[in-house]
């Protein structure tokens, strides 16, 4: 028995032994204890290992049963050129030039342990499976691509030229093949003449990089892409020259994608709870400063009102005060003047009864 | 026969009859190629950039450019700015028509649209920002509907419905600001996602803030500019309330748009000194981000207070435009400029020829309807039978 497919068996063994426990884990991709994928299947893909044939890139083909490609796959000429995962091209292999001469290095899916097209999927089309494989159910896809915004590593594809029922491609770890007994691994691991991939539980992968490690020294960069990066991938790498090298970043950082949105969506019970009240309570300051100020203007007008009644009468007061002694006065000086041609008249009269009484006098 | 003579034709003919006529019939055109042919028939998209101008602008710009509807009914109903009453029928109405607008440009942009309400009603993501997006986007409109309904009402004659409706206004203005609040945020926060996709002088975990502080600056601007505009060509329509006004709504917003955009400033620097990313600066996109924040964001907002202090109202519609301008250049800038910036040149996305035309499409029947309802019902003046009545 190869080691590969012991490894495949005891994967296979793993996720059933595991898929109660983990099921709930992979389900709740936010939960906030996180236990890990202890023994969910993997694969490690060894790059010191890899000779560009693109037996894998058949194997996925005849496996998916895809579209024929332009370039077949016995041509190692395209290697020159680098590719991508498009709709019809679920694994590519890339030929990267370093110092020490070519590398491969196999593209595909990671299957991350918290992947971003799950967390960023607003029907949940995506599911982290218990068999580490992140499922896609096109029969809820609504087509709005953010899972592939989301993707650190690129992978998921479009059929843009499909009208009515385009779908979201990318490889599926060969789950719904396992899972019928149609494959027992996936078909590129399968396919693979050097044993440069190899199938079984996460933490038998990550044991069997350091053994390697160990066994040949200098042989590798020491490192396990995917045991932290996005925090974590089910599907791994070793490699003999720098990741960045065979075009893995390395400033991915060790966030998983839930945690990147975490804070943003934890915002969203806070606005929906203080925002209603802080507005509600900015409303009710405002309509209270509106009457407050209404009952001042009514206040100010009531007393300008009281102000301008007492000064009308004051005014009346004063001038009728003032009419009466003009009125007196000009009584008096009536009378006065009354007084004065009556005494006038009064003295006239006296002075012509002298006057006759002297005439009298004259004439006897 | 028919009663339609020449003359009649020929009095459709404005030039505004045929240029609107024209781009409506090429929009139409791509509809049906779209349709037929898949997004790959009349985009650019590719599996590297998913989203392209339909999402960058249709959908970025156009929720941040009709955020005049929440800032203009909160000023007015909830701060008690009285005297930017008269602003806010047209603002609700282009906020309305404005997320419309949006939903119908998502139809062009999603591979299923027939499916757009499968998130709200088959199965929810509730893990996904753009759900929220989605969520809050439906109930605003629903809202944004309900606030512009007794401007039909009072059109139509039917005073008891639109009695009821005005009683909620208060309501619908809070909720309205809520989901707002949450999805202009959430539009920003869609990238927090991808830190290793975006430049990390656009990225930051204060996206969402980001997002939301400049969508109040844009609903400011916005409604400077469309009113000035609105000045313009609809004159006719409006009333002396509105005219007398207007003024004041032009000089107030300009002030709150100037400190909102210092603000706004303030921030960035803080998301830049947060990340340690100073260092960016000395680099193209470095040169590039400062051209945005000196240009699109400084400088508006000094130009902004220099307009209100002096009451410059030229230079305020000019500023308004600039900050318009800045706003949709931070979108781009978000969503394809610094988007995928470690990919090469060449695997660069720039929009199709027919991309461009339904965005150009979609503008347009948003003007085309905006004109219709407005000389029709009263945005711009008061409803002689409702006067004082809201």
């Amino acid at each position: 028995m190869k080691r590969r497919s012991f490894l495949g068996l005891m994967g296979a063994a793993g996720a059933g032994l595991a898929a109660p426990a983990v099921a709930p884990v992979a389900a709740r991709a936010a939960a906030k204890d996180f236990r890990g994928y202890h023994d969910t299947p993997g694969v490690l893909f060894d790059g010191t290992r890899c000779i560009g044939c693109r037996k894998c890139e058949l194997a996925c083909n005849q496996v998916n049963n895809l579209p024929e490609p332009e370039v077949p796959f016995d041509n190692l000429e395209i290697l020159n050129t680098r590719r991508r995962t498009d709709s019809a091209t679920f694994t590519v292999v890339n030929k990267f030039d370093t110092p020490g001469g070519p590398v491969y290095r196999k593209n595909q899916c990671n299957h991350c342990l918290e992947p971003a097209c799950a967390s960023s999927c607003f029907v949940s089309a995506f599911q982290k499976k218990s068999d580490s494989a992140v499922d896609y159910d096109e029969t809820v896809c609504v087509g709005c691509r953010y899972c592939m915004i989301a993707c650190p590593f690129e992978i998921p594809t479009y059929e843009y030229h499909k009208a009515f029922t385009p779908r979201v491609m990318k490889c599926t770890l060969c789950g719904p093949q396992m899972r019928s007994g149609e494959l027992r691994l996936p078909g590129c691991v399968q396919a693979c003449p050097m044993e440069a991939m190899i199938y079984g539980p996460r933490h038998e992968l990550i044991n069997l990089a350091r053994r390697r490690f160990a066994a040949f020294p200098g042989r590798y960069v020491e490192q396990i892409y995917g045991e932290h990066e996005m925090g974590g991938t089910s599907w791994m790498y070793i490699s003999g020259v720098p990741f960045t090298q065979v075009g893995l970043r390395e400033d991915l950082g060790t966030k998983s994608a839930p945690e990147l949105t975490a804070g943003a969506l934890a915002a969203v019970p806070v606005v929906v709870g203080v925002w209603p009240v802080l507005l509600g309570g900015i409303y009710a300051i405002n309509k209270r400063k509106e009457k407050i100020a209404a009952q001042e203007q009514q206040e100010a007008v009531a007393a300008a009102l009281a102000k301008a009644k007492a000064e009308a009468e004051e005014n009346l007061t004063t001038s009728l005060s003032k009419a009466e002694e003009a009125a007196n006065r000009r009584l008096d000086n009536e009378v006065k003047k009354a007084v004065k041609e009556a005494l006038a008249k009064k003295e006239e009269e006296l002075k012509a009864a002298d006057a006759t009484k002297t005439d009298e006098e004259e004439g006897k | 026969m028919s009663t339609v003579t020449n003359d009649d034709f020929k009095s459709y003919l404005t030039p505004f009859n045929i240029v609107t006529g024209l781009i409506i019939i090429a929009g139409l055109i791509v509809t049906v190629i779209r349709f037929t042919g898949g997004l790959g028939a009349v985009t650019n998209l590719d599996d590297n950039y998913p989203w392209g101008i339909w999402i960058s602008f249709d959908l970025l710009c156009g929720v941040a450019l009709a955020a005049g509807g929440y800032t203009t009914a909160a000023a007015c109903y909830v701060f008690g700015f009285k005297k930017y009453h008269s602003a806010v029928r047209p603002a609700v109405l282009t906020a309305f028509l404005g997320y419309a607008l949006v939903v119908m440009a998502l139809h062009y942009d999603v591979g299923r649209p027939w499916r757009l309400p499968y998130p709200i009603f088959v199965q929810q993501g509730t893990t996904s920002l753009l759900f929220e997006v989605g969520l809050c986007v439906f109930l605003y409109l629903t809202v944004l509907f309900m606030e512009f309904l007794p401007t039909l009402f009072e059109w139509t004659g039917w005073r008891k419905l639109r009695d009821a409706l005005v009683k909620m206004t208060l309501v619908l203005v809070i909720f309205g600001v809520v989901l707002s609040t949450l999805h202009q945020s959430s539009l920003g926060a869609l990238y927090t996602i991808a830190p290793s996709k975006l430049h990390p002088l656009w990225y930051s975990a204060y996206l969402p803030v980001f997002f939301f502080v400049s969508s109040i600056a844009a609903g400011l601007s916005m409604v400077i500019f469309e009113g000035s505009l609105s000045h313009k060509y609809l004159h006719r329509m409006m009333d002396e309330e509105y005219n007398r006004n207007h003024n004041d709504v032009v000089l107030g917003f300009a002030k709150g748009c100037s400190w909102v955009l210092f603000g706004y400033f303030a921030l960035k620097m803080v998301g830049l000194t947060y990340d340690n990313n100073w260092h960016y600066l000395a680099s193209g996109f470095g040169a590039w981000f400062l051209v945005e924040m000196l240009c699109f964001v400084a400088l508006p907002a000094f130009l902004y207070a220099v307009g209100a202090r002096d009451k410059n109202f030229a230079l305020i519609k000019w500023t308004a435009i600039l900050t318009v301008l800045g706003i949709v250049l931070n979108r781009f800038n978000v969503s394809l400029v610094a988007f995928n910036y470690h990919l090469p040149s060449e695997a660069k996305y720039f929009p199709a020829f027919m991309e461009i035309i339904i965005s150009v499409f979609i503008v347009t029947v948003g003007v085309v309807v905006f004109r219709f309802v407005s000389t029709r019902m009263p945005v711009f003046f008061e409803h002689p039978d409702y006067k004082g009545q809201h």
